[in-house]
């Protein structure tokens, strides 16, 4: 058979991808449709950044989710005579497979595209959890250092700027090892950073309905169940039926790259609760007599809301940019893992005479980042708008 | 300001201090000992062998009494072997017996041995520091003129498509990381087959097989055009984004601004307003912001060094992270947090003398 010419691959490569276009087409066609009625999100689609952004952040999302309807070949297994070949390669032997390398191969002998494909759900697998677990915990810390200030303030802020000091790199290669692994720190640091998520929720519930105990119990009791059956399996692997559980591999990394976002957050959050509590309806809840958790997640917290979610967008892509470090340097995944970061450390060594496996991912993770950061872009114009 | 310079500096301590702690007992951990005695001394040995090695070479003691002998302010380790030969860690260090059971640690100026480099932790770091000097001055020299470029040409008619344009080019490079702009340059300029190598090489404009070196190595010896400008560029590129932005937005607060009104009612011409009126005090905010920054390139920096192979200090911590060097890791530690808790005071002070309205009390 011929090798494809690249119009072919990529008429081929959008014919694979058919049912991203499909779910974009109808995401769009809703968005749009119903626009006015949506909020911010809504009002995202006036603004062509932030189309743009939502598009290429829409078409990663949907290719994560559809990767097993997606990939042309299994992204572990190996083709003879397939190794390093260009793009649009075809098998020596299809048999029942499918008939060419889109994108080529890699070093050895594994499919490029399927390899990209299933690698950005190992990404969206991980980067959006990080980054909301670090906004839990930036969020239960900031806004009482902001709003209580004092020695409180003092201590947490010492706290995030000692691990902000700390060169991120250095952070991983010392957090992130085999040898960590089998020691308690990950599971201690991933027992004190995920129950902050559970205790972010119960608090916020608890100071909204505490006058309506019916209410109150099932709403908190609900949240209790499913956090800790949570907790117990994300970290202490322990969850009977199974649906929650992380590898030690995974745990770490995730553990690290929350441990590196958290003070951001922390200090973002504590700005801005210093500068709302001034606020007159602030004033107005302390009158009311109104306790100081319900103040801080019910008068502040939603007033915060814009800047907060454009730093989220953002910090889903720092996040990305994160574990592609950690990729890069080959920490905490496996060796056949097709996640990016490692995807592109493996394919620099051959980087001057065969590009493509190095250069498909690199080019995907940029474009993933950059549709993150025009989303945030596009969300704060926005937003300042009102 | 002497007491806000002298609390900065208490502060600074304190910070160094919890930080080599904490890389201090993760290095030490005794999963990485064992790893470190395997690398240093044969894969192949026992446990029991590792045990030995790990008492012989002083790794025995607790943990925070080697931090103190580490710091200089507990007397190092002496270990006296059957036939009366002492070892200890200040002999090792000073080569000289009579040492032994002294003190000699950060406060002695001992900053220790580096196991992965068979030579003394000061003049590996020494050198690597230099070299990484080198790098990120050319670093500075290309991204904060640009940077300041085009958020000033962003900023000063926002909303027109010069901004447009600028604004998306400066969101590219934020979410282009070192590691994904470094492979493309390479890919692109540094490759004999591929890229725009091979096309110069036909149309006969270069000499050599590549427009600039994929491999900066021999930018040790002599820094040229073809061996320097990728890891420069990989490193400035990712940070110029974000000083851009911060510019941009600054310059756009600025040219709102009342006297700027006035100027242009007085009939100032454009280019007046922009030079004299406005950058002075569009270039507060970005100040701070480059100073911070230069924490941030550290992680460049050490991408950027190995992916090119370069020698310096991001190589040289990589290569000790990567072999559980403790005692390098432990002074590239120290060495990466001055350098972060200096650059957050030069910002603050900085910040102090630049805008007059603010006072220190």
């Amino acid at each position: 058979m011929e090798p494809l010419s690249w119009l072919e691959i990529l008429a081929r490569a959008a014919q694979q991808l058919l049912p991203v276009w499909i779910a974009l087409v109808v995401t769009f066609a809703l968005s749009i449709r119903f626009k006015r009625k949506l909020g911010l999100y809504g009002k995202l689609f006036d603004s062509n950044v932030g189309m743009i952004g939502f598009a290429i952040v829409m078409f990663w999302l949907f290719t994560a989710f559809f990767a097993d309807l997606i990939i042309t070949h299994d992204p572990l297994a190996q083709v003879s005579r397939m190794r390093n070949v260009v793009p649009g390669t075809p098998l020596p032997r299809p048999d029942a497979l499918y008939p060419y390398y889109l994108f080529g191969g890699d070093s050895l002998a594994r499919d490029v595209f399927s390899r990209m494909v299933m690698g950005a759900r190992e990404v969206l697998r991980i980067a959006p959890f990080a980054a909301m677990i670090s906004f839990m915990i930036g969020i239960s810390l900031g806004l009482p250092a902001g709003y209580f200030g004092g020695k409180l303030d003092t201590g947490l802020t010492f706290l995030a700027n000692l691990v902000l000091a700390f060169p991120v790199i250095l952070l991983f290669f010392l957090l992130v090892a085999p040898e960590i692994q089998d020691t308690l720190i990950p599971v201690v640091m991933a027992g004190v950073l995920f129950l902050v998520p559970i205790l972010f929720a119960t608090v916020l519930l608890n100071s909204r309905f505490f006058t309506q105990p019916a209410k109150r119990n099932l709403y908190v009791g609900i949240i209790l169940v499913i956090g800790v059956w949570a907790y117990a399996g994300l970290v202490f692997d322990a969850d009977p039926s199974g649906l929650w559980s992380m590898s030690p591999n995974l745990l770490n990394v995730f553990v690290a790259v929350v441990f590196v976002n958290a003070p951001t957050v922390f200090r973002i959050v504590r700005g801005i609760t210093l500068d709302i509590k001034t606020r007159d309806y602030v004033a107005a809840a302390q009158t009311r007599g109104e306790g100081p958790w319900y103040i801080m997640l019910w008068e502040i917290l939603p007033n915060a809301r814009g800047p907060l979610i454009v730093d989220f967008c953002l910090r889903i892509g720092y996040t990305t940019i994160l574990l592609g470090t950690l990729g890069f340097f080959g920490l905490g995944v496996s060796p056949e893992s097709p996640d990016w970061g490692s995807t592109i450390n493996a394919g620099r060594r051959l980087l001057t005479v065969y590009p493509h496996p190095a250069l498909v991912p690199a080019l995907s993770l940029m474009s993933l980042v950059l549709g993150l950061n025009l989303l945030a872009d596009g969300l704060r114009e926005e937003s300042l708008k009102d | 300001m002497l007491l806000f310079l002298l609390r900065r500096i208490g502060v600074m301590f304190v910070t160094a201090l919890c930080l080599t702690l904490v890389v201090f007992y993760l290095t030490n951990l005794p999963a990485k000992l064992e790893t470190l005695a395997k690398t240093q001394a044969g894969s192949r040995m026992t446990d029991e062998e590792v045990a030995r090695w790990i008492d012989r070479n002083g790794y025995g003691s607790p943990v925070l009494v080697r931090y103190g002998e580490w710091l200089g302010v507990l007397p190092g380790w002496v270990r006296e072997a059957d036939d009366g030969t002492v070892t200890g860690r200040c002999v090792a260090l000073r080569d000289d017996p009579a040492a032994a059971g002294t003190r000699c640690g950060l406060l002695q100026g001992e900053w220790g041995f580096s196991t992965r480099f068979r030579d003394e932790v000061a003049s590996v770091i020494g050198a690597r520091l230099g070299a990484t000097g080198l790098l990120m001055m050319w670093v500075l020299i290309v991204m904060v003129p640009m940077a300041l470029l085009v958020g000033v040409l962003a900023g000063m008619r926002e909303g027109s498509r010069t901004d447009r344009t600028l604004s998306t080019f400066a969101i590219a490079t934020t979410a282009t990381p070192e590691y994904v702009s470094g492979v493309l340059f390479i890919a692109l300029l540094a490759s004999s087959t591929v890229g725009l190598s091979p096309l110069l090489v036909s149309w006969g404009w270069i000499d050599g097989p590549v427009l600039f070196q994929g491999n900066a190595r021999s930018a040790l010896d002599t820094i040229t055009l073809s061996n320097f400008t990728l890891p420069v560029l990989t490193i400035a590129l990712y940070g110029m984004g974000y000083v851009a932005r911060i510019t941009r937005a600054s310059m756009t607060e600025v040219m709102t601004q009342q006297y700027i009104r006035t100027a242009r009612l007085k009939g100032v011409s454009f280019a007046n307003i922009v030079l004299k009126h406005a950058l002075r005090n569009a270039l507060i905010a970005p100040f701070t912001v480059i100073m911070l920054q230069i924490p941030w390139l550290l992680n460049g920096v050490v991408i950027s060094e190995v992916l090119f192979s370069y020698p310096g200090f991001g190589w040289t911590l990589y290569e000790a992270a990567v072999n559980n060097d403790i005692e390098l890791l432990l002074a590239s530690s120290v060495v990466a947090v001055i350098v972060v808790l200096v650059t957050q005071l030069m910002s603050d002070i900085g910040y102090v003398y630049l805008n007059p309205r603010i006072r220190i009390s």
